[in-house]
């Protein structure tokens, strides 16, 4: 995809590694995505350093997503969010893992206002929790719904159902 | 007999409370204005809209968690229902993921048979959102004709795939079929007779004084709020910023072709119509491009694990008939990793990011959905309008209701 960048991996990495010391937990690049794992509590502050950095400039929100790993202890959470730079067509992962106990991050509506729904969205499904957000309800689901239907324990069809046979189905 | 009770509230539009000279209006969930399930709850004073609140989620069919309970194969058809007025896009979007992620080599002749497909399902979205601002302005005429060419990209589908709106075009590694000789003299005659009547479409609406009149300066965005909104596609190129991923991050071969990037300079409904009319033309030569530099060769690549093998084989060949139960059965292993992929849909970036565990099924699958995301700027776009400009602004936002809900 980022082929025809204009920055390298090797050097956005180089450059985050400078400026957040001590603070990227791991960072890899599967198919060529530069993929950083950071703590949830400096999300914000690498967020937007990035969009204000005017050599990096990712200053595109791409997408933001949760991801449940319910078998991780105190990582059960992940919040994936996918930057782009236009002007250098630089594309990053930032990744941040949090616990049950407290699904909580900062919220990035103030500096994204296109964050709002993207993480009305993550919370409508996962439950988790962006401080700071002007209005965190539920967007898609109805106002009701008193689970989130995208942790893995929920099952996709209801389990009291007779009429089909998992076995049939191979599941 | 209070103003309540003097207006009946119809079901679809209703004045609730009248304050002082501030009205609430319910416009939706559902209206014939809106071409879909949108709710709006506006504040008016008079013509003139004050606020505005959107409820979303009315047509949510759970893609996401179904999406994490099917096969690779299965999961195309899900695509289909994101934005249906072109759903081949969708599609190769979905192939071109799982192909990134187990790293097929796909022929060269694929991707121009994708481009062609990808790029005819590009006209017909946007001849559907084009038209459609006509008919909200009244201009019914151009609606007419162009359908009419609709149609023919329909039966190009018909061709392809045999269907028509839920296409579920092609497989992972390829297509199912190479394109029909039927195909080849639709297709040239689709090339031959549309671009007179996109002409004549171009004609009525393009320089009309009242098509312009109602469509300058309705519904304009910045470029800067356009991007901190995170827009795409020809919602953000009206606002004048040239982002298209078929010349940012090439996919399919897009990089052989010659086209240009339209961009608009106001944002407002008249560049957004502007905008894709001339993506229409960019589309139809890239089509020819394609069409006419296509490469000899195969019609699918050597993806044996998900690119089904012809019958004979599976009657004949031990190797085919696993490969036949495993592909049918969804128990096609996947290699374990995390993929991002982003392909210019009707109305934008349309990205999928997938997590595989290894596992028979994703274990995350993400849409990142145009829609879903402009439309959350709408608010914004329509205050201090009146409502019948608020209709404009959502056909031209072109608002796909099956890829806001997901």
């Amino acid at each position: 995809m980022s082929t025809n960048s204009k920055i390298t991996n090797e050097f956005a990495l180089a450059r985050l590694t400078a400026q957040f010391d001590g603070k990227i937990i791991s960072a890899e690049t599967p198919y060529d995505l530069l993929t950083i794992e950071v703590p949830a509590a400096d999300l914000h502050a690498v967020i937007s350093w990035l969009k204000s950095d005017d050599v990096l400039r990712v200053a595109y929100l791409t997408n933001i997503a949760g991801i449940h790993y319910p078998t991780q202890e105190n990582r059960e959470f992940a919040v994936v969010y996918h930057l782009h730079s236009l002007e250098n067509n630089f594309r990053i992962r930032l990744k941040a893992y949090i616990p049950l106990a407290n699904p909580t991050v900062k919220t990035i509506t103030d500096l994204y206002a296109g964050a709002n729904w993207m993480e009305r969205e993550t919370f409508d499904f996962y439950g988790i929790m962006f401080a700071g957000h002007p209005n965190l309800t539920r967007i898609l689901n109805e106002e009701t719904m008193d689970y989130f239907p995208m942790r893995k324990e929920y099952r996709l069809e209801d389990d009291t159902r007779q009429d089909k046979d998992n076995r049939f189905f191979g599941r | 007999m209070g103003l309540q009770d003097q207006i009946k509230p119809g079901n679809n539009l209703s004045i609730e409370t009248i304050d002082g000279d501030i009205a609430t209006l319910n416009l939706g969930p559902t209206h014939p204005a809106t071409h879909g399930i949108f709710q709006n709850i506006l504040k008016v004073d008079g013509e003139k809209i004050l606020s505005s609140e959107q409820t979303v989620g009315y047509i949510h069919r759970a893609f996401e968690k179904i999406a994490e309970h099917r096969p690779y194969n299965q999961i195309t058809p899900l695509t289909d229902r994101l934005n249906y007025c072109s759903s081949p896009i969708n599609n190769m979007g979905w192939h071109m993921t799982v192909e990134k992620l187990i790293q097929a080599e796909i022929p060269k002749r694929v991707d121009y048979m994708r481009v062609i497909v990808m790029e005819l399902a590009r006209i017909a979205d946007h001849l559907v959102c084009n038209s459609v601002i006509g008919v909200d302005t009244g201009a019914l005429t151009g609606f007419t004709y162009v359908f009419q060419e609709r149609e023919k990209i329909y039966e190009l589908y018909e061709e392809i795939c045999g269907a028509r709106l839920t296409t579920n075009v092609g497989r992972v590694g390829g297509f199912e079929r190479d394109f029909s000789p039927t195909f080849h003299k639709k297709l040239k005659d689709f090339l031959k007779t549309f671009p007179k009547v996109f002409t004549e479409f171009d004609n009525l609406l393009s320089r009309n004084r009242i098509f312009m009149d109602r469509t300058i300066n309705s519904g304009p965005i910045s470029a800067q709020r356009a991007l901190d909104y995170s827009f795409s596609g020809p919602n953000l190129r009206a606002a004048g910023i040239d982002y298209d991923v078929r010349a940012m991050n090439p996919y399919s071969s897009y990089e052989d072709f010659d086209f240009i990037v339209p961009v608009g300079t106001q944002g407002d409904t008249y560049d957004r119509f502007q905008v894709r009319q001339e993506e229409i033309r960019q589309s139809l030569s890239i089509i020819k491009q394609a069409y006419e530099g296509m490469p000899e060769g195969k019609y699918y690549g050597d993806v044996p694990e998900f690119y089904l093998p012809p019958k004979e084989d599976v009657y004949n060949k031990m190797e085919a008939l696993i490969y036949h139960f495993k592909i049918v059965m969804g128990e096609t292993a996947v290699p374990a990793g995390e993929v991002y992929h982003s392909v210019e849909g009707g109305n934008g970036e349309l990205g999928f990011y997938l997590v595989s565990d290894g596992s028979r099924a994703p274990y995350r699958l993400q849409f990142r959905r145009p829609c879903f995301i402009y439309y959350q700027a709408y608010p914004e776009m329509i205050t201090g309008q009146s409502i019948s400009d608020a209709v404009l602004t959502l056909s031209s936002m072109n608002v796909i209701a099956g890829e806001l809900d997901a």
